[in-house]
């Protein structure tokens, strides 16, 4: 007797619809998808609920995994939130103080060209404390990756303005929304970072939602591919959600994200070697209609 | 009563949890929603119903690394109160 494909293997009649979902499923299964990523120690961390660092983080350590770089990775860390994952990232890693990343790891490529050096910053340490840090290496076309986590606010000190903070949004000290009179208008770091000479790449993705964080999944292999390649330098922004810092419920982290950070910081490729694209530009192509 | 199939399904580490919801908007099928009951930590967490389609979109949303998914070899199918 012939096997349909779609023979039913289990009927359960029950009251209660919900499924068991406490350990693996009995039935013959294929796994697709573990807890953490290989190159993630242990689960546990103590950023905040609806937190969009992790999320980035996980992509960062599976494409080091997928490109075969685990052990010829050294990542340099800034100061912020993300830093508490120092502890638990299974790859070399450098603390830089504030904002100096992309120079610490200017030296580690100097030093160790062959390695796949890359920084992971927030935009407090990279677009405040250490912005000439990052426009200096990319300028003189470092073959490093720089990363950052750009949610708009210092969260790890309690959620203050950063230069990233989009006109109109609410923070610790410009809590009737940023005002550009007074608090002047935020960085477009990409921007500024694309049409320097030195940059092979330079894109800004967001994981408020799961073809978000599979796009910038994507970004974050070409950034490392081209600089595997020994182009210069790549730089991928990754918009965070900060439901702590942005006054919002975590559930309306992502729309607060896509509705208020991204209607500034576009999401899309902004360099691709000598294809470059204006932050305007993909506003124009993505949201037509204006924010 | 209504037969639904489920072509995945997923483990969710209910302990570790922190409650902020993201995997519910986020599941295509819809196929999550947050319970009555609370975790150890003091906050609803997701509960699958039927349906499941083992697309992993949870995972990928999930802060907290909290699910872990998989895709049955046969379908499942559930016959659910409507």
């Amino acid at each position: 007797m012939s096997r349909d494909p779609l023979r039913v293997i289990q009927t359960s009649v029950t009251q209660s619809p919900v499924i068991k979902t406490d350990q693996p499923p009995s039935e013959p299964a294929k796994q697709k998808g573990r807890f953490r990523p290989a190159l993630l120690l242990h689960e546990d961390h103590d950023l905040c609920p609806g937190c969009g660092e992790p999320i980035a983080i996980r992509l960062m350590l599976e494409v080091i995994e997928e490109l075969g770089q685990a052990q010829n990775s050294i990542g340099v860390i800034g100061i912020g939130c993300y830093t508490a994952f120092t502890s638990s990232m299974d790859v070399d890693l450098v603390q830089a103080l504030h904002g100096r990343a992309p120079s610490v790891a200017t030296g580690a490529k100097r030093m160790r060209p062959d390695s796949l050096i890359f920084t992971l910053q927030g935009d407090g340490d990279m677009v405040n404390e250490g912005l000439q840090e990052v426009i200096h290496t990319a300028a003189r076309g470092e073959s490093v990756t720089c990363i950052l986590l750009n949610n708009g606010v210092f969260g790890e000190t309690g959620g203050h303005m950063t230069a990233t903070t989009v006109l109109g949004q609410r923070t610790k000290n410009s809590i009737e929304g940023r005002d550009a009179d007074y608090h002047g208008y935020p960085i477009l770091i990409g921007d500024l970072l694309a049409q320097l000479g030195g940059t092979v790449y330079a894109a800004r993705g967001s994981v408020h939602d799961a073809a978000g964080v599979v796009k910038t999944k994507n970004m974050l292999r070409r950034a490392f591919e081209s600089q595997l390649e020994g182009g210069g330098f790549s730089f991928v922004e990754i918009l965070t959600m900060c439901p702590t810092g942005w006054f919002v419920p975590t559930a309306e982290g992502p729309g607060y994200l896509d509705n208020v950070l991204g209607a500034v910081h576009a999401t899309g490729e902004l360099k691709n070697h000598e294809r470059l694209v204006t932050t305007a530009q993909l506003l124009a192509e993505t949201r037509p209609s204006g924010p | 009563m209504r037969t639904v199939e489920s072509r995945g399904t997923i483990t969710v580490a209910v302990d570790r949890c922190k409650g902020c919801e993201l995997c519910i908007p986020a599941c295509p099928p819809q196929v999550l929603r947050m319970s009555t009951d609370r975790n150890e930590l003091g906050v609803p967490y997701p509960e699958l119903l039927p349906g499941c389609t083992g697309c992993g979109a949870c995972l990928l949303v999930c802060p907290d690394f909290c699910f872990e998914i998989y895709q049955y070899e046969t379908p499942v199918e559930y016959e659910v109160n409507v």
